[in-house]
């Protein structure tokens, strides 16, 4: 694609060298015969070299997949099967026949409501909780080694506490996402607001700022960059738990679609479930960047 | 008598078992409308004594008189312009000085009233033109401006000004000593400066306060400086009052109370 218009270029600059006398203007009459295409072109670019690595990968990887699973004694479906078995999910996210009958789309939608709902929770709670933690050195002697504690147990095993505790499902899930996410958030949020320069605590205190207008004006802003770092693990971990807690608890979430599929041996089915999962929480992730990076700018250029 | 009164201070460090004395027997009377200059030896307490009477930091014993009233916290009534002009990052030129304008006046003036303030601050300093930008976007000079702005705008009884020209070069730094001059005329503010440069001290003060070096500093010397306002720096070079006032200063600091580096 790029040889034709290159060659056009240094046709054009031939021309213009030989009737012209400078040589170093050359380059500026051939700029008006393309300017679309010489917009178009760093940013073709530069999606081609973000672009093409990873669908190369990706071409690999089906490839050889295809090749070591195509055999009638391979427990495995490779990709041609997968597409034969699971079209329709792949191809129709949105359909809806009956209630157990939905796509794929539907699904992550009900798993990421969970989600947004217990990350919400673990979001304002845990920035609460960070900023008492990281402002009194008595509440964080009190709370910082019962945290420690606490965070390193794993997600699903607060599942049964929570189904005992709340005897349904749907509010079971949300907590252990919500206690999976608010870990880092807390500790984040307390480091950052342990690390609030001095000046700006000056600054507070001769204007007599209160506690509540020091906490969302001075404390949230500069410690911002910290509490999006918290956030964004999070909400890693909180779809890695709601998947793990759906498989248990049931429902029409994405997890339990898994589980279904696996005890009905749709292996094809839980594989295309697996890219749907990772995709979403890609995006995820890159979505709780994205909004760190919009709201934190004024905060990380200093 | 006086309007600020700086009254025996002394401050002491304590770190675990080890105590160190910055500050010993200070006393200073300060009149409504002074420029007063401290001066002294890096390291020798100058910011621990500007921030007792900020009141960021508690005076072991003594206390500070305004009015005639104590002060022991700090307030917008001594605003403060900080060494390293502290804006917040995260904030525009004009949302820094309205946090200050916004806290300060919120009760009294209206909503247009306090626009018009914050402008007519940032116009004092002429940074009216850069009021959306962000500190990270603005030179050190004007950094440093916004900030004066900033403390000018929270019209306090006393500006404390901590080397407030200190990171800056010798033009931008002679610009902003002639801003200050001409705010300090039209407005008659009391201000206690911190600074390291002897012209700089001659040049603004009504009085020159120099320190002794640390540990326990003290108040070595006042020198009074008798030169009429408004003061022009390229005229004052060769005027006696103003050479005989640098000597001074510059004997304090180099004969008498030379910096001994620390061990
Ligand atoms: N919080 C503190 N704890 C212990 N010692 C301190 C503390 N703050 C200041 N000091 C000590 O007090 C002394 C005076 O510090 P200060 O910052 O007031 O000096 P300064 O005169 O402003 O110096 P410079 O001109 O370099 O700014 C220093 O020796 C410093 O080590
Ligand atoms: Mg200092």
């Amino acid at each position: 694609m790029g040889q034709p218009v290159l060659k056009g270029t240094t046709a054009g600059a031939t021309l213009v060298s030989l009737s012209g006398k400078q040589p170093e203007v050359v380059p500026l009459p051939a700029a008006p015969s393309k300017p679309l295409l010489a917009k178009l072109l760093p940013w073709g670019r530069s999606a081609l070299v973000n672009l093409l690595p990873p669908l190369i990968t990706v071409a690999l990887i089906l490839l050889f997949w295809q090749l070591a699973a195509h055999g009638p004694q391979s427990s495995l479906p490779p990709p041609t099967k997968i597409w034969e078995e699971a079209k329709d999910l792949i191809t129709e996210p949105f359909y809806w026949a009956g209630s157990q009958d939905i796509g794929l789309g539907w699904r992550i939608l009900v798993s990421l409501q969970r989600v947004a709902i217990g990350f919400s929770l673990a979001a304002v709670v845990g920035v609460l909780l960070g900023a008492l933690v990281g402002q009194s050195v008595w509440a964080m002697r009190g709370l910082d080694p019962v945290f420690q504690v606490l965070r390193t147990v794993p997600p699903l095993a607060w599942l049964p506490l929570s189904l005992a505790a709340f005897r349904d499902s749907q509010p079971s899930a949300i907590f252990v996402i919500f206690i999976t996410a608010i870990w880092p958030i807390i500790i984040n949020t307390a480091v950052g607001i342990r690390n609030i320069p001095q000046d700006y605590r000056n600054v507070a205190q001769v204007l007599r700022l209160n506690q509540i207008e020091f906490f969302y004006k001075i404390m949230v802003p500069s410690a911002a960059p910290y509490i999006f770092t918290g956030l964004r693990i999070g909400v890693g971990l909180s779809w890695l738990a709601i998947v793990a807690a759906e498989m248990l608890t049931g429902g029409v979430g994405i997890g339990f679609f898994i589980w279904d599929a696996w005890n009905s041996s749709r292996l094809s089915d839980i594989i295309v479930a697996l890219v749907y999962i990772g995709v979403v929480g890609f995006l995820l992730d890159r979505l709780v960047a994205l909004i760190g990076h919009v709201v934190t700018r004024g905060t990380a250029t200093n | 008598m006086g309007y600020l009164k700086i009254d025996h201070v002394d401050k002491r460090f304590q770190r675990g078992a080890a105590t160190t004395e910055v500050l010993k027997d200070i006393s200073l009377v300060i009149d409504k409308g002074e420029f007063v200059s401290i001066i002294g030896h890096s390291g020798c307490g100058k910011s621990t004594l500007l921030n007792i009477v900020a009141g960021l930091t508690p005076a072991t014993t003594g206390g500070i008189l305004l009015e005639g009233k104590e002060v022991n916290a700090p307030g917008p009534d001594r605003a403060v312009v900080f060494q390293n002009h502290s804006l917040l990052p995260w904030l525009t030129v004009y949302d820094n000085v309205a946090l200050a304008v916004n806290k300060v006046f919120g009760g009294v003036k209206s909503r247009a009233e306090r626009h018009d303030w914050i402008m007519h601050n940032l116009d004092l300093v002429q940074m009216g033109h850069a009021k959306d930008k962000r500190p990270a976007e603005i030179s050190g000079g004007m950094k440093q401006r916004v900030g004066i702005a900033r403390g000018l705008a929270m019209e306090p009884k006393i500006l404390l000004l901590d080397e407030p020209f200190g990171a800056l070069d010798a033009l931008t730094r002679a610009h902003l000593q002639d801003s200050v001059m001409q705010i300090h005329a039209a407005l008659g503010n009391t201000m206690i400066m911190i600074t390291h440069d002897v012209d700089e001290a001659v040049l603004l003060s009504d009085r020159i306060v120099m320190m002794t070096n640390g540990p326990s500093a003290r108040i070595g010397e006042v020198l009074d400086v008798h030169l009429a306002r408004p003061r022009k720096r390229l005229e004052l070079v060769t005027d006696r009052t103003y050479i005989a006032a640098r000597e001074a200063v510059l004997k304090f600091l180099y004969e008498r109370h030379r910096f001994v580096e620390a061990a």
